[in-house]
């Protein structure tokens, strides 16, 4: 029970992560945008919201208030992703370009930048780039009393967490209520399934795509915010950050485009992705877990492929572009 | 009508353009990149046109400069040349990365557990050979279920990559691990080792071959046809009495043998060993090399030494001017935005509107 | 009424590259009036309707409503105008309620569904619809989507509707009903206008008729005074006397046997059902029927192509030994030595490859000749030289991709090169669609050169009159099923566009 709880625990602090780059990645691929250059926009995210923190405190004269730079760190993340995912939008939506091949443009570009901002600071900054501890603690804190994460196993599972996560169990529900209950979400996924149609019926589709893709490329870009100032402890780690982009990918197949599945789907994944130094099964080899969360995309995959389910299939359009007088 | 009514832009594709023209729009879209490329230089406090030279001296003035960036290409073209006929047939193949990584696990099984049993010559045939297997079987498996049940083949193969990683993962700190607790492979034995000629390991003949072999493959064979036939209408296909299926599957087994072959030339010629990352994301960005050439073989050959010089010349300029060498990431990222966008302006052309006149751009 | 037009259209001209579609025209509908725009395939309705849709803009031209002058830039424009389009590939998406795709692109903040339905229904009962707004489009009858798609229009509060070939897809008591519902819309003052090219829609459902001929406007006739001769005249240009040359082949004998053909598609729908007949060699076959009446599952299940539930098709060789070809790949057929031609309706997206070259398009029937890996490409070559010549296809080159091609020069490569292979049996569907007059002729004199060398060929067409004078005997296909074969040189239009909708004995001599 113990390890069970420790196990759900941990998959949450790292869910949560991948529940950002999951969820900015699902409203990006519902407008059509199949953007694959989310490990990129993750390494941006994790560079510039560590860079917002650390030239915050720095200009607060190493006194920085805790919810300020968390704010300032969201803001830089997100902004970083949105760029990126502007350069991905412009390129596909209005230059026409393949979005397979952009995508990955994007990602080598991406982690690039990343890594350059992540070294750039460490080298100008003469060699350390950390926040002071209380600024730290602001990133890594529970926002409940401790009288509530107290409480036998719910305590820990429900209460032990940071802000992000809470904020990103909102995130999902609002934007599961955008997608499903209001009229932009209807027009949104209606541009994904066939952007000629919704042309058809007045929808701007190059502004529904543009805005889905920019806006989920910022809430991409905030797990990697939250990847460095969480687990990372506030320092540029490019190698932890390595792969969780294509997890976020995998993540949003295994939960069929729905931002509600990405919640526990994303605690699955996190827990699978740290089993192996928590659970040890006979005859499984600890090093083989990690590899779980990609197998069972795959069989989701195949699954409903097989079954051929007409909701539960990817968006109509997802990686196609649209051009309105093609004759 | 009135001016009112007219957009300011119009777009209107060409029928036909001068190929003269086109080759200026892409020599120009590299410049533009190259120049983007200087704006993370400057903010370093480098002078651009030092860091070019750097660059450029760094990757192709020295022969060992040279030898390097060659090195850097091999796996880069040879990769490309594995996607390419995917491509032709429009099946997204996008796990080159996992495929080399199979191959490359399967080469080196050979090396570690039969280098005492058979001669050099043969061993490095053999792992030749298990690389084919391994890489194209990898690839077969999202082939198949393409071809049974229409499954998602961009997803499918991108899973895969990860699959093949934490399979060489887990092997590598667990039964072929070398000494206990070091999580590494051992070397290889000069016996599994591919020779060098002229300072590089003789892939790059390989390779070279490879791109005339594709080349024909791709426009004179009856396969390439069908692949060709494929890629603009299974319809078609069908309706020519082609099994889509089975070329798409067979199609796929040949790509991802190539790519496991990458696998073995990256193990058994460069790194002497085997690791998760042994890949290093060239699966990836062999995409583009193909993608950017049209398919086209022989432009592959420009564009993965292109790649590979601002590759191994950002490795110089750290030394020299300590840059991070991530900016060889970066230009390349801005080099593949910049060569992606030039098809645009080569396919169609702008027309402004001026004072009730057209001008064309 | 108001001296002023609803929608007046005057000098539109559109061009797509050096392709003229619309050449100035003019046209202008009524409130409480339904106009017919007639005129043959590639004829520029559609094209037309899609300015006024907002899909394309004209290059020249104006557009008025109520006389004054209005600019439609987008599909959203022209509903802020009233008007309303219902092409004729429904534009719905799949995986949404019909009341999801009523409300699609609309203004309102708010999303309620329940007045959404309210107001459905309050239209449906106005007009005579039966829509249940929550079924998923991907559940409904082709019917079905159409009134979606006339609902979502109505919803928009448009007053101008334009239908695209409506009755194309649908049964005769779909069209009856359809035409009712058009004619309450009239009544309650609204603007229709309908693209057809079948005749006796245009004389039983419009007051006005508009004919348009190769992007040219022809004219404009007060329907009742009328008659489908000269609208005929008007849209082909000259009275359809076709003077088709149909000599008789002596001594005809058996060469395909179908028998009890029964076909479902994807969904479970039956597509064909007990289809039999003998096509004999020396006769041209024709096949009639409304459109989607089976007419392209039945050559593709003959060519194997469709997957067939039950029945037999039987080639009967030139020494009377008969082979059944069901159940054999197309590869297996061809070695065993029967050559089926066959020209499909999608040229492009089945019987070409459009990014290739003539040449690359010959070996699609002989890539896999000679020994080896390589392509022979010579005898592809000098074929396509061949066709070229013969048959005046003009391209830069033999190497210029087909798809850039005209539709004629289009068809001439695919007729050519099907001609061309060995064969006993040739099948073509639509063989005409979209040709000018010239290249018709070409392609019916080479279908009758083919006919008198002893091959048994199929021809499925949409056009009766040439139906009539090309064929030997034509069959007539209603919703699956043979409802007769009769004799192409005694049968009348009339006979035939009654079997036409009803099968067989199911004919009601009351009607």
């Amino acid at each position: 029970m113990n390890t069970l709880v420790t196990l759900i625990t941990a998959g949450i602090t790292f869910g949560t992560v991948l529940l950002y780059g999951t969820l900015g990645e699902i409203l990006t691929e519902k407008s059509g945008s199949l953007n694959l250059g989310v490990e990129g926009i993750m390494y941006m995210g994790g560079a510039f919201g560590l860079a917002g923190a650390f030239y915050y405190e720095k200009a607060a004269g190493g006194i920085g208030n805790g919810p300020v730079a968390i704010v300032i760190a969201i803001l830089a993340a997100f902004a970083a992703g949105a760029l990126a995912s502007a350069i991905y939008s412009f390129l596909t939506i209005t230059l026409r370009t393949n979005q397979n091949v952009t995508g990955l443009a994007l990602s080598i570009f991406g982690t690039g930048v990343g890594q350059f901002v992540g070294e750039f600071m460490r080298v100008s900054e003469g060699g350390y780039v950390a926040l002071s501890n209380p600024l730290k603690e602001a990133f890594s804190a529970t926002i409940w009393p401790d009288a509530l994460i107290r409480i036998p196993i719910l305590g820990p599972i429900l209460f032990s967490h940071t802000i992000f996560f809470y904020l990103a169990i909102v995130l999902a529900i609002v934007m599961s209520l955008f997608l499903n209950r209001t009229r932009k979400g209807l027009y949104l996924r209606a541009v994904g399934e066939s952007p000629s149609t919704s042309d058809a019926a007045g929808i701007d589709t190059t502004r529904y795509r543009y805005l889905a893709t920019i806006i989920g490329g910022g809430i991409s870009a905030i797990g990697g915010m939250v990847y460095i100032m969480t687990t990372a402890g506030c320092v540029w780690n490019h190698e932890g950050l390595a792969g969780v982009g294509w997890l976020a990918v995998a993540l949003v197949i295994f939960c069929i485009w729905r931002p509600l599945n990405a919640i526990w789907g994303s605690v699955i994944f996190g827990a699978m992705m740290i089993m192996y130094l928590r659970v040890s099964l006979p005859f499984i080899p600890t090093e083989i877990y990690k590899i779980l969360p990609y197998v069972v995309t795959v069989i989701v995959l195949i699954i409903t492929s097989m079954r051929n389910s007409r909701d539960k299939q990817p968006p109509a359009s997802l990686g196609l572009n649209y051009f309105r007088e093609e004759r | 009508m009135s001016e009112k009514r007219t957009p300011f832009v119009r777009l209107a594709k060409r029928t036909d353009i001068d190929p003269k023209k086109a080759w200026l729009i892409r020599v120009a879209s590299i410049v533009v990149a190259l120049i983007l490329g200087c704006i993370p230089m400057l903010f370093t406090g480098t002078n651009p046109i030092e860091a070019y030279s750097v660059i450029v001296q760094g990757s192709l003035l020295r022969p060992v400069y040279f030898r390097q960036t060659v090195k850097i290409a091999i796996p880069l073209l040879g990769c490309a040349l594995a996607i390419a006929p995917c491509f032709k047939m429009r099946f997204w193949n996008i796990g080159a990365e996992g495929q080399i990584t199979m191959g490359a696990m399967c080469a080196t099984y050979f090396a570690l557990y039969w280098v005492d049993k058979v001669p050099s010559a043969v061993l490095l045939v053999i792992m030749f050979l298990a690389s084919l297997v391994g890489g194209g079987l990898w690839a077969l498996i999202p082939a198949f279920f393409k071809a049974k049940w229409n499954t998602n083949e961009t997803l499918f193969t991108l899973m895969m990559n990860y699959i093949a990683i934490g399979i060489v993962a887990w092997l590598q700190g667990g039964p072929w691990e070398g000494r206990k607790g070091s999580q590494l492979i051992p070397m290889f034995d000069d016996a599994a080792r591919l020779p060098n000629l002229f300072g590089v390991h003789i892939g790059w003949i390989f390779v070279l071959v490879l791109v005339v072999l594709m080349h024909i493959y791709m426009n004179k064979t009856k396969q390439g046809y069908e692949i060709a036939v494929i890629g603009d209408s299974q319809n078609t296909a069908r309706y020519a009495g082609m099994n889509v299926g089975a070329i798409i599957m067979r199609t796929m087994f040949i790509s991802g043998a190539i790519s496991g072959f990458v696998g073995f030339m990256t193990v058994s010629g460069a790194n002497y060993t085997l690791y998760s990352g042994v890949a290093d994301n060239v699966g990836f960005t062999a995409i583009t090399v193909a993608w950017l050439s049209q398919l086209n073989a022989f432009a592959m050959i420009f564009i993965s030494m292109l790649l590979a010089v601002i590759s191994k010349g950002a490795n110089t300029l750290q030394t020299r001017l300590q840059v991070p060498a991530s900016i060889s990431d970066i230009i390349t990222g801005i080099l593949l935005f910049a060569m992606l966008s030039c098809e645009f302006f080569i396919n169609y052309r702008l027309i402004f509107r001026k004072k009730g006149e057209e001008v064309e751009a | 009424m108001d001296s002023r037009h609803a929608i007046e259209m005057k000098g539109i001209t559109k061009r797509f590259g050096q392709v003229v579609a619309n050449d100035r025209i003019d046209l202008s509908v009524e409130w409480g009036e339904i106009l017919a725009l007639l005129g043959e395939n590639g004829s520029g309705k559609t094209t037309l309707m899609n300015m006024l849709s907002g899909i394309y803009q004209p290059d020249e031209g104006e557009i008025f409503e109520d006389g004054e002058p209005i600019s439609i830039r987008s599909p959203k424009d022209a509903f802020r105008h009233g008007i309303g389009m219902i092409h004729q590939h429904y534009k719905l998406i799949e995986v949404f309620t019909a009341a999801q795709n009523i409300i699609l692109g609309l203004d309102e903040e708010k999303m309620d569904l329940k007045e959404t339905n309210r107001r459905v229904a309050e239209i449906c009962s106005r007009y005579g619809f039966e829509i249940d707004p929550t079924m998923k489009v991907y559940d409904m009858s082709v019917s079905q989507k159409q009134t979606v798609e006339i609902v979502k229009v109505l919803y928009r509060g448009a007053r101008v509707l334009i239908l695209d070939e409506p009755t194309a897809v649908l049964t005769p008591q779909e069209t009856v009903k359809l035409f009712r519902i058009l004619r309450a819309m009239k009544e309650d003052g609204k603007a229709i206008i309908i693209i057809t090219h079948k005749l006796h829609e245009v004389m039983d459902v419009s007051d006005r008729v508009a004919v348009l001929r190769k992007g040219q406007y022809i004219g404009t006739l007060m329907t009742k005074d009328t008659s489908p001769q000269e609208l005929t005249d008007m849209m082909v240009g000259r009275a359809v006397s076709l003077n088709i040359d149909r000599p008789k082949y002596d001594n005809p004998k058996p060469r395909l046997v179908v028998s009890g053909l029964s076909c479902t598609d994807e969904e479970g729908v039956s597509r064909l059902s007990d289809v039999s007949f003998t096509a004999m060699t020396g006769e041209i076959l024709g096949i009639a029927g409304i459109s989607g009446s089976g007419q392209k599952e039945l050559l593709e299940a003959i060519t194997g192509l469709y997957p067939v539930k039950s029945g037999s098709v039987k080639v009967v060789g030139d020494d009377g030994q008969e082979m059944e070809l069901l159940g054999k790949s197309p590869m297996q057929v061809r070695k065993a030595g029967v050559g089926m031609a066959f020209v499909p309706e999608d040229r492009l997206g089945m019987g070409l490859v459009g990014s290739m070259g003539m040449t690359g398009n010959m070996l699609l029937r002989s890539w896999r000749n000679g020994r080896g890996a390589l392509l022979k490409k010579k005898d592809p070559q000098a074929l396509a030289n061949d066709i070229l010549k013969e048959l005046e296809v003009v391209t830069p080159g033999i190497d210029y991709p087909v798809r850039r091609l005209s539709g004629g020069n289009v068809q001439k490569v695919l007729v050519g090169r099907e001609i061309a292979i060995p064969h006993s049996v040739l099948m073509t569907a639509y063989a005409v669609r979209g040709l000018d007059i010239n290249t018709s002729y070409t392609i019916y004199r080479l279908l009758t050169e083919e006919k008198m060398k002893g091959v048994a060929v199929i021809f499925i067409g949409e056009d009766l009159d040439v139906l009539l004078e090309l064929c030997d005997r034509i069959l007539v296909l209603c919703g699956g099923r043979v409802s007769g074969i009769v004799d192409g040189r005694k049968a009348t239009k009339e006979e035939i566009g009654l079997m036409m909708t009803h099968v067989g004995q199911e004919v009601d001599a009351n009607e």
